[in-house]
């Protein structure tokens, strides 16, 4: 056992809103500068719908992750071989119009324009070439499915429903969505730091949160190519690839992320995972409907005396383990079992999970009557709008048991808490529920009051940062603002 | 050429031109680490960008090698060149390679002349570099189409040469009586080097060997000590 701590996440589906200001959050402090103006290194995506970059999760056209052959584990993008001869032009390197081209608007000319019978414009303005452009796509195009049904048609994870259920999911005044919050996964196996030439993306070693040395990136790009969530960034003007840093400045100080921080959802929930790192590479080749199991059974129990043991051994600060005990993320993931990796099946091992949504859990009965309680209590997951299936090609693998449990278990917490206050369910039928949920009343209290009633300090258990035991020391939070990372003091100019 | 003139250029200016290389890279890496890179354009323009890159990079590494082999074993390239068919498979092999990295040199100039976002990311220092690269390459190609078979007379004539200078005892004598073109494709060459450190032309210096003997996965421990692990 080689003991291991992660910062993890846990984004609760059915409380996002979708009102971006993750999104804006992150963008104000980190991607504001020249060259990472395209940047969401935090995005919300409308599910179905094609994301961003466009179809990312497409990995026929961007040969993102890890496949498997005979257990052995390969990226799609490259290997050593393939890098010394696609060095020079990378086939998997998506481009500008993948994403969006950024723009701004000419404001002076509002102000500028002479007199004339109509009203001045402010015409968009490329923010790459500083010319006039004609906007065609932005990072958010599919927002509340864009006004058209091309974007959720064009959606990946419709790949395996039926001819019926992609008519449902379109059906007029029955459409359905939900919002995909994204950051970096912040993998245990992750693809960029395996593609990176140049070995300058690393995992720290402390809390796992995954960086780009930017003195040591020389742009060869392969990053970008070989990260199946397209979360790592090349930013055009320095020639540096730039990824999601999980606030790391902020963690150190022990203050949430922004994105986090500014959730008016309150669905992001943070905490620390202690996980057994020897076994990473076998877990990730197992065969997919293994897969989601396989990546829950890395994370080790905090309270396990051997655990303990064997992570003091690897110098894990007692301070540490205290916050993985007392972490959310454990609590979701692996007590209650309500929260799943997206796209385990790109065998990363993204460190970031998802409680399905339930929200859109309505009967597609035609007369508009929905029976609530029948016989079958959970009838209404398997005939959602958002068909199983749909929702297993986010989050199982495309293998409907993991996400069919999670839904399950929260449909019988909300009939549970329903027979307490409400009282139109009988309170045996919410016991019923909930042992066919394999959900007791002490855990359905508990989902209840991390799920509702979480205060700032239940979501968010940052460990200690230790910067004692550090090598570098960093005085203040905002010393390094504006410069290219630590340890020099440039800006992050452009090469000569 | 004169005899100071020769002095001067083939004898005083490489050795000025590897001082400025090496010192310039040093402080460069040294002092702006982070202005290390290749500065890719891919991004922004995929098409164009693989039919001139892709034949530009395999045509000048082919090429560079080459110029490497036959300073580095002269002898095995003349015993090679004894049979005249052999011959004629290298110098072929060379120009096709040479024509290669012209195409894509020339693409490479088009491209960034004519598409907006490339030209964005195109300095003035950046031409510079095409103009000199441009101008070594068609002086490459001059010198091999008419003063042929220049893998026998490089290894006969420039590797002792190179090799003298090597040696801190120049001796120009194998250059001096060579053509005009052949020199001036010498002394731009020195110039290239010269230019080097403070051009993307660095980015050569920092071709990723390791990668291709290290461990896929990387993880930094930023803790003083950290038992258990090493």
């Amino acid at each position: 056992m080689n003991v291991r701590s992660q910062i993890s996440m846990v984004f609760h589906l059915d409380k996002c809103i979708g009102c971006h200001t993750c999104s804006i959050a992150c963008k104000n402090i980190w991607t504001d500068r020249k060259g990472t103006e395209y940047m969401w290194w935090n995005n919300v995506e409308t599910k179905p719908g094609t994301g961003f970059p466009t179809r990312w999760e497409d990995q026929d056209k961007y040969h993102g992750g890890w496949q498997a052959k005979d257990g052995k584990l390969e990226l799609k993008s490259t290997s050593k071989a393939k890098t010394v001869f696609n060095i020079y032009h990378n086939p998997s390197m998506p481009t500008m119009d993948d994403y969006y081209e950024p723009w701004t608007y000419d404001y002076q000319h509002l102000f500028n324009a002479p007199e004339g019978p109509d009203q001045p414009t402010a015409r968009p303005i490329s923010m790459v070439t500083g010319e006039l452009i004609n906007i065609e796509s932005g990072p958010n195009w599919d927002d509340d499915l864009g006004g058209s049904p091309i974007y959720a048609a064009n959606d990946p994870n419709l790949k395996g429903l039926s001819a019926e259920q992609q008519a449902q999911l379109q059906a007029v005044e029955r459409l359905v969505f939900f919002y995909f919050p994204r950051i970096c996964n912040h993998c245990l196996n992750p693809g960029c730091v395996a593609a990176c030439p140049s070995g300058a993306l690393y995992k720290r070693g402390e809390d796992g949160i995954v960086l780009v040395d930017q003195t040591r990136c020389r742009g060869w790009r392969a990053c970008v190519a070989a990260c199946p969530y397209k979360k790592v960034f090349y930013n055009w003007s320095t020639g540096k690839s730039e990824k999601c840093i999980l606030c790391f400045p902020r963690i150190e100080t022990g203050q949430a992320p922004a994105c986090f921080h500014s959730c008016v959802g309150r669905i992001r929930y943070l905490g620390v995972l202690l996980y057994d790192a020897s076994r990473i590479e076998e877990m990730a080749g197992k065969p997919d409907e293994e897969l989601v199991e396989a990546h829950r059974s890395l994370i080790l129990d905090p309270n396990d005396p051997e655990v303990i043991a064997a992570a003091r051994a690897n110098g894990i600060h007692d301070s540490v383990i205290e916050t993985a005990q007392k972490s959310p993320v454990y609590q979701f993931v692996k007590e209650w079992k309500i929260a799943l990796p997206p796209h385990i099946e790109f065998r990363t091992m993204p460190m970031l999970f998802y409680v399905p949504p339930m929200s859109p859990v309505m009967s597609n009965r035609t007369d508009g009557k929905i029976e609530h309680v029948s016989e079958d209590l959970f009838h209404d997951i398997d005939e959602a709008r958002v068909p199983m299936q749909f929702l297993a090609n986010l989050f199982g693998a495309g293998h409907e048991s993991k996400v069919r449990y999670a839904l399950r278990k929260q449909k019988a917490v909300r009939w549970y808490r329903r027979a307490l206050t409400v009282g139109d369910v009988t309170m045996e039928t919410a016991e019923r529920m909930l042992r066919e949920a394999d959900c007791t009343k002490e855990e359905a209290e508990a989902i209840y009051k991390l799920t509702s009633l979480c205060t700032f300090d239940d979501r968010f258990v940052i460990p200690p940062a230790h910067r004692e035991e550090a090598l570098q020391m960093l005085d203040g939070v905002f010393e390094h603002k504006q410069a290219a990372g630590f340890g020099f003091i440039s800006g992050p100019q452009r090469g000569m | 050429m004169s005899a100071a003139a020769n002095q001067l250029l083939l004898v005083v200016f490489p050795y000025v031109a590897m001082l400025i290389f090496f010192l310039g890279t040093i402080y460069r890496y040294r002092n702006a680490p982070f202005t290390y890179s290749s500065l890719s354009s891919q991004f922004l323009e995929n098409q164009q960008h693989f039919w001139s890159l892709v034949p530009f990079h395999y045509g000048i590494v082919t090429v560079l090698a080459g110029h490497v082999v036959a300073f580095l074993l002269p002898r095995h390239i003349l015993a090679w060149n004894s049979v005249p068919l052999r011959l004629y498979v290298l110098e072929i092999s060379a120009l096709i390679f040479g024509l290669l990295t012209l195409t894509g040199l020339i693409g490479s100039v088009i491209r960034r002349l004519t598409v907006p976002k490339i030209k964005i990311v195109t300095t003035s220092l950046d031409w510079h570099v095409f103009l000199l690269l441009l101008f070594q390459v068609v002086s490459g190609l001059y010198v091999a189409v008419f003063h042929p078979w220049g893998s026998s007379w490089f290894s006969a004539a420039l590797s002792p040469y190179l090799w003298s200078l090597v040696k801190f005892s120049p001796d120009i004598n194998f250059v001096a009586m060579l053509p005009i073109m052949v020199k001036l494709h010498i002394i731009s060459a020195y110039t290239l080097i010269a230019m080097a450190p403070f051009t993307r032309l660095v980015h050569i210096l920092v071709m990723p060997n390791p990668y291709l003997w290290r461990k896929p996965q990387v993880v930094r421990w930023y803790r003083r000590f950290v038992p258990g692990v090493s």
